[in-house]
């Protein structure tokens, strides 16, 4: 059986369902939410969420790379990544 | 950032009240929790998604030790970021 894809849409449900705000509410709340988890990511703020993971901005050093395709060499450059790491729950949960 | 500060940027933010908040904020995390728990994949416009990842079972070695051991099957959840948070991510450094 294929598995599905939860979206902002599902979430909002749940929120609808569970807690009674209004549709609308519901989907701004999760707006808000992930607006907020993404500002302070902007802001280069690791983000730690008990039984869920922690979020961290990385900074990566400039490096030599090569096309796959082509094989040439070219530098690429120093940029910053969002890292994601499971929390022991969350790996847990995933497990049992 | 962890998530009693999310809560009050939340509870700031739409005006409710931090009672309100809280299950809003603990609402959205279960409901992720249990659908990577099921094998779902996440996907959030605009800022990521999150996939399952299967691994079989494999021989590994104690770093230390040396000893070889039978490393059991497991899935762990993987996030990749949004094109967009990508980017602007990469614009601040």
């Amino acid at each position: 059986m294929k598995n599905s894809n939860l979206t902002r849409k599902d979430l909002a449900k749940a929120i609808h369902e569970k807690l009674g705000f209004s549709k609308q509410s519901s989907s701004e709340l999760v707006d808000r939410v992930f607006d907020s988890l993404k500002d302070h990511l902007l802001r280069e703020e690791s983000i730690k969420l008990v039984q869920f993971g922690t979020f961290n901005i990385r900074q990566k050093n400039s490096r030599v790379g090569r096309n796959p395709r082509t094989g040439d060499t070219m530098e690429i450059c120093r940029r910053s990544m969002v890292s994601f790491k499971p929390s022991k729950g969350l790996r847990g949960k995933l497990n049992c | 950032m962890n998530k009693s500060e999310l809560i009050e940027a939340l509870a700031q933010e739409v005006n409710i009240p931090l009672r309100e908040a809280s299950p809003v904020t603990n609402t959205i995390l279960e409901t992720m929790i249990n659908a990577l728990a099921a094998g779902d994949s996440i996907e959030i416009r605009g800022f990521g998604s999150f996939v399952v990842k299967e691994y079989e079972s494999y021989v590994g070695r104690n770093p230390k030790s040396g000893i070889s051991i039978e490393v059991p099957p497991k899935r762990l959840p993987f996030f990749k970021v949004g094109k967009e948070l990508k980017e602007r991510v990469n614009d601040g450094a």
